[in-house]
């Protein structure tokens, strides 16, 4: 009688083969990307995404975007003063103490002579404004970066990235303000206000790319890369650039096939 | 005194055409420099363009800033391993199609400038260093700065361009698994069609505007 409810591992086996199998149907086919083995159900989320962009997310950011630049600086600036305590603790984390510290004072200034970070005083002196986040401190550590994913309203992401973000959420202060409409209302704001910033980039992007879901998955992975090294990723030979390697060692047979 | 006036003659007159030579040889990050002022310096004036006018945009792209670029280069760049599979005619097509799109894309995102700043970081080569990486810092009010990276190669006398890198994004290889999607799907040929009706639908966007 009590075999009959089943047991926790074997549904957890039952999931995990599950997942498996779907990997590996998406892998089986020829033109899979090898970084994105869950592509039918990252589509699936990305158009969902895109319309939920189209019909309300821009729309708001549109609107937001008529407010007068200094109020959308100072919004922008408010949330980033948020941002720096947890940006330094990664900076910290990752070894690089002089940035960690930097960002410690840029939050403690901001938050006093910039009244409660609204003004960016901090940069004005010279602490520059950093960017680290979880991800990139996994990253940092060594982490691989898993399979691609695109995650509900948020966008790209991958699996390393998606345990980081959890761990962004868990410490984000803006989450953990006490009143839920304050919490709601400014989760809301920073989100649009972030979206606003983007505007004119997806017009970008919209044109630059023959299949935009490639197009962001590209750039994301290019993106993250850099972001993990500040922005200066070691310069790796191309190897995929054919007439580089060729013009180097003229006397290659190979060569031929360039002269146009 | 003639032998050594002319000697003379020929001195200056052999040191003038190096001087020349050596004067044409612009550095890479000035030639940046010089074109992104330029182009800037234009817009900033260009009520037309401002207001979102692509064709004034890709005139003046084509005309200021094409010059530098090589787009074979970049076209062989994006394509990656398949360029091999494709024959003179191909290459030469995939590459005209290719600069299309780059160039009204990049055209388009001209009109959305709005007095934000550029910063020009210190080139780091040597003399004898012919591919270069030319860094650049978009700044404005209330966002990150921008990171804006050019790759040079000299060719000859002159440095041409050939990949830029958007907060260390490539423009150019973030097209490669789209290009080679689209080969393997309908080869070379099913490319050149995408990018043929990529430009076309971007003229009737364009034009559906104004």
């Amino acid at each position: 009688m009590k075999n009959k409810k089943p047991e926790p591992k074997v549904v957890l086996r039952g999931v995990a083969s599950l997942l498996l199998a779907v990997g590996l149907t998406a892998c089986a086919g020829p033109g899979g990307h090898p970084k994105d083995p869950l592509e039918p159900l990252n589509r699936a989320t990305y158009s969902f995404n895109e319309k939920a962009d189209s019909y309300v997310v821009r729309p708001l950011a549109e609107v937001y975007d008529y407010a007068p630049l200094p109020v959308k600086v100072g919004v922008g600036n408010f949330f980033g003063n948020l941002a720096d305590v947890w940006i330094g603790v990664n900076n910290l984390l990752q070894g690089k103490f002089v940035d960690g510290l930097s960002d410690g004072g840029r939050f403690l200034v901001n938050s006093t002579v910039g009244i409660f970070g609204v003004f960016d005083i901090a940069t004005e002196l010279g602490l520059e404004k950093h960017d680290e986040d979880l991800g990139q401190t996994l990253g940092r550590w060594g982490v691989g970066d898993g399979p691609y994913l695109v995650l509900p309203l948020l966008g790209s992401s991958n699996l390393r990235d998606t345990v980081g973000l959890a761990g962004d959420l868990h410490v984000d202060p803006v989450l953990s303000f006490e009143s839920v409409s304050a919490r709601n209302s400014a989760t809301g704001l920073r989100f649009v206000n972030r979206r606003s910033q983007l505007l004119g980039a997806d017009t970008t992007a919209e044109q630059a790319a023959l299949d935009k879901y490639e197009y962001m998955r590209s750039f994301y992975i290019q993106y993250r890369k850099s972001q993990i090294y500040d922005g200066r990723p070691p310069r790796e030979k191309d190897p995929d650039d054919e007439a580089d390697v060729d013009e180097t060692t003229p006397a290659s047979p190979a060569k031929k096939e360039n002269q146009e | 005194m003639k032998k050594i006036a002319s000697l003379f003659a020929a001195l200056v007159l052999g040191a003038g055409v190096q001087f020349a030579a050596f004067a044409q040889i612009v550095a890479p990050d000035a030639l940046i420099k010089s074109v992104t002022d330029d182009v800037i310096a234009i817009v900033r004036q260009d009520k037309a363009i401002q207001s979102g006018d692509t064709r004034k945009a890709v005139d003046l792209v084509e005309t200021k800033v094409l010059p530098y670029f090589d787009f074979g280069h970049m076209t062989r760049l994006a394509v990656g391993k398949d360029w091999r599979q494709a024959n003179a005619d191909q290459k030469a097509v995939l590459t005209h199609e290719f600069k299309n799109l780059l160039v009204r894309t990049y055209s388009n995102a001209l009109t959305q400038y709005r007095n934000q700043q550029i910063d020009f970081k210190p080139l780091k080569s040597k003399p004898e260093d012919t591919d270069v990486l030319v860094r650049t810092e978009v700044r404005q009010p209330g966002a990150k700065a921008v990171q804006i990276d050019y790759n040079l190669e000299k060719q000859g006398d002159n440095w041409k361009v050939y990949d830029v890198m958007v907060a260390g994004v490539s423009l150019v290889t973030n097209y490669r698994d789209s290009f080679a999607q689209e080969v393997r799907a309908g080869g070379i040929d099913g490319l050149i069609k995408s990018l043929k009706d990529k430009n076309k639908q971007l003229e009737t966007t364009v034009s559906a505007k104004k």
